[in-house]
């Protein structure tokens, strides 16, 4: 089977949103909401695609249907590149394509009876026997748990799970090789979200359609997809059979998400790491690894010697000052207003620097002598109002690959692909191996229990 | 015995519609304390939205009726009028809804807002509502508070955004938060901050916190007691770690069943009951594998507890004075429960 060729392959998609500006439009920056995401889908396959918010993965979708055009990259289906289509291939690949949206009660129209949505397509497709097309519907409403007196009730005679069949029999009336299912389950009760996850099971192992599944939610999409992409600004960061994903997740984002799932054990409450901030502006993502702004195992410098919460504290400072700044009077109004000094121009710098190291958590003095004075020079110099140069003191001392370099698409076993400075042989072997923070597997202390079966 | 918190007694809302009553709530009994976190979990239709916005009233009435008792800190917040509901709202009784947009007025700073909050219930000067501002913003975790308390809504994420609801939640210190799904339009790594932060909160202000909730990870990860709602009906009541080790009513169970990640999911199967015109008897039945004639019939079974470890049979009329109650006929008098439960599954067992 694996030697089939992929139904949809997918090579570097990109889809930027330029920001304008002015009556002339002149773009003034874009916002990378697909930044370069490959993966193949075979049929009879389902791969998650997973990540929160703002990641992409709702446009990575839009974009390879050709809902909207593509900024750069290419997408295959069935071996053809779907950008070449003429108006009759695209219309086809229309058909053979079908959607699944989150909330049915939106992408159903109120003023068609169910039978008459899902008969929509197969009319548009060219089947005009008014008869033949009401059996195709009747047959296929059975086929999706719903009876035949469904057909000529409107959507708001429907429950949510019943809505959500109608939009599943709509995608499935023209016999789709490939659907995109986008959060469908999101918007519906746990009781019907797993009335709706069976049905897709069944219809998948019935039909042999390929699907890609988007959810946020790690723990519907363990239940349904074979392989997973985990998307974090833009870009895959993982892609593993699901068993694996999560048994033993590479990347550190993924084992936050999977320590972010709440696990229905009240006994075990508490456990799960804490992922600090919130996901960077796409518009104007972070240099080298995207996830190093908030990523708990950023791989430290040589010859420094912190633990590893105390680095990743410097570490926060370093992106703060780098990607928002510190305003040096914000902290004096601090301490003014925390009862510290009179005035604003009482505030003494020993007293700022006080504040923002109580702020970050970092305690004066750091244990390691070159990373005290690093930070010492850089609040010196924060504080004289020089931010440059405290972030250069900063970047000078504290250099990490994870901030610098661009991580590579590492295969870390068959069918696994990560993209981590930690599994590249390369870097880890520039770090040392006895340091306070050698790399380590999931086993480590830190890392978070996969949720239980 | 000192009163709890809050105290609801067979609260009943009503609303009248073109399709006939909706009983939205019907006949629903709890207690909050002080430092303990109740949740009150169900589906869409539950009856667990209008609980939640009966007890101070925020629904309009008519066309909602509202009877029963809600006495807060000993004060039938029922009888009260408008105007003394006004202080209680923001003051002593914080909230915080699911939608931090809405919850957010987009053409006021933050600051704005936060000072309004704080000004409404107290008499502070202009400075000391701006200081308290940005030590609000700054207890529930924003970064660089002092400078961002100019900011407007718009400017912070939906997480930071539901960071100052609860901000703003806190202005007046209050005693209880009721807070309305308030991380279920945030994702999963931020929805773990805001539920810590509300544990921190509570443990520095012994806040007693009613948390409306229909997922059970949230319940796990935050409840002390949990009662579970449907169709407007208080199907059981228990510790949480009762509820879910050993859950008796059949309701619990299906619910538990059909998430993910607890082994083999198990849809429910049916559907949720009609708001006009629920089922008589208890209203899972139509739904229940275990149902039996004596289901059918009648108004929801009284709340019985479960286990042999209750004191007495008043216990059982109070409700939810039991640790362990459930509204089923085969935990009722002449009941048996291994009917729901299975041989040698005994209730209140909890290990396994």
């Amino acid at each position: 089977m694996t030697d089939d060729p992929p139904l949809l392959s997918v090579r570097d998609l990109t889809k930027h949103y330029p920001i304008t500006e002015g009556v002339l439009r002149r773009e003034v920056g874009r916002v990378r909401a697909v930044d370069g995401i490959s993966f193949d889908l075979r049929a009879g396959e389902t791969l998650g695609l997973v990540g929160e918010s703002g990641c992409g993965k709702s446009t990575a979708a839009a974009t390879l249907l050709r809902l909207s055009e593509p900024t750069g990259g290419e997408v295959l289906f069935d071996g053809r590149d779907v950008g070449e289509f003429s108006p009759t291939e695209m219309k086809r690949f229309r058909r053979e394509t079908g959607m699944l949206f989150q909330d049915p009660s939106s992408s159903l129209d109120p003023r068609m009876t169910a039978g008459e949505s899902v008969g929509e397509p197969l009319r548009i497709h060219g089947m005009a026997d008014r008869e033949r097309r009401r059996r195709v519907v009747a047959d296929l409403l059975e086929r999706v748990g719903l009876s035949a007196d469904a057909l000529d009730r409107y959507p708001h005679e429907l429950s949510g799970g019943q809505q959500q069949r109608v939009a599943l029999a709509r995608a499935l009336v023209v016999n789709p090789r490939l659907l995109v299912a986008d959060e469908p389950v999101s918007a519906l009760d746990v009781s019907v979200q797993a009335e709706i996850l069976d049905l897709l099971r069944s219809i998948q192992d019935d039909l042999g359609l390929a699907t890609l599944f988007i959810s946020h939610d790690l723990s519907v999409v363990r239940e349904v997809c074979d392989r997973v992409a985990v998307m974090y600004l833009g870009r895959i960061v993982e892609l593993a059979p699901t068993d694996a994903l999560f048994a033993d997740p590479e990347h550190p984002y993924t084992r936050a998400l999977l320590a972010s799932i709440p696990r229905l054990d009240p006994r075990r409450r508490g456990r799960a790491a804490e992922l600090s901030g919130d996901v960077p502006d796409p518009a104007d993502p972070p240099a080298g690894c995207r996830f190093h702004t908030r990523c708990p195992e950023v791989i430290p410098p040589d010859g420094i010697d912190l633990d590893r919460a105390r680095w990743r504290s410097v570490h926060d400072l370093r992106v703060r000052l780098d990607r928002e700044g510190i305003d040096a009077d914000a902290v004096r109004r601090g301490v003014v207003a925390a009862g510290g000094a009179d005035s604003v121009a009482a505030v003494t710098d020993a007293q700022a620097a006080a504040a923002i190291r109580e702020e970050f958590d970092l305690p004066a003095p750091l244990d390691d002598p070159d990373a005290e004075a690093a930070v010492a020079a850089a609040l010196d110099a924060l504080l004289a109002g020089d931010e440059r140069a405290a972030v250069a003191r900063l970047s000078a001392t504290f250099e990490t690959p994870c901030a610098t370099d661009e991580p590579p698409r590492l295969s870390t076993a068959p069918a696994r692909e990560v993209t981590c400075h930690r599994h590249d042989p390369t870097v880890a072997a520039s770090t040392s191996p006895d340091g306070p923070d050698a790399p380590d597997g999931p086993g480590g202390s830190d890392a978070p229990d996969a949720p239980g079966p | 015995m000192t009163d709890p918190l809050l105290s609801v007694r067979d609260l009943r809302t009503q609303f009248d519609t073109d399709e006939g009553v909706v009983r939205a709530v019907d006949g629903v009994s709890f207690d909050v304390d002080r430092s303990e976190t109740v949740c009150l979990v169900g589906e869409s239709g539950s009856g667990k939205t209008v609980t939640a916005e009966s007890i101070t009233r925020l629904l309009p009435e008519p066309p909602a009726r509202i009877a029963g008792e809600v006495r807060f800190d000993g004060r039938d917040l029922l009888s009260l009028s408008e105007a003394e509901l006004e202080r209680i709202r923001g003051g002593r009784i914080g909230h915080v809804f699911q939608d931090p947009q809405g919850a957010l007025n987009p053409v006021y700073s933050v600051g704005w807002q936060l000072r309004e909050a704080i000004t409404l219930h107290r008499d502070v000067t202009r400075a000391a509502a701006r200081e308290r501002a940005v030590d609000l913003l700054r207890r529930v975790g924003i970064p660089r508070a002092a400078s961002r308390v100019d900011d407007y809504p718009h400017e912070f994420s939906g997480g930071m955004q539901q960071r100052v609801v609860v901000a703003m939640a806190l202005a007046a210190n209050p005693d209880l938060l009721i807070a309305d799904e308030p991380t279920t339009a945030l994702d999963a790594t931020i929805q773990l901050q805001i539920l810590r932060l509300l544990a921190d909160v509570q443990a520095e202000f012994d806040t007693g916190i009613l948390l409306i909730t229909h997922d059970l990870g949230v319940v796990a990860e935050v409840a002390d007691r949990v009662v579970v709602l449907y169709g407007g009906k208080v199907m059981e009541a228990a510790d949480v770690y009762d509820l879910f080790e050993s859950p008796a009513h059949p309701y619990t169970r299906a619910l538990l069943d059909c998430l993910p990640g607890r082994g083999r999911v198990e849809p429910i199967g049916g559907a949720p009951p009609s708001s006009t015109d629920p089922p008589d008897g208890c209203r899972f039945h139509p739904r229940c594998p275990h149902a039996v004639p004596a289901c059918r019939d009648g108004d929801q079974p009284p709340l019985a507890p479960v286990g042999g470890d209750v004191d007495g049979p008043a216990a059982a009329s109070e409700g939810s004075a039991a640790d362990h109650a459930v509204s089923c006929v085969h935990f009722g008098p002449g009941g048996d429960p291994s009917a729901v439960l299975g041989p040698g599954d005994a209730p209140g067992g909890g290990d396994e």
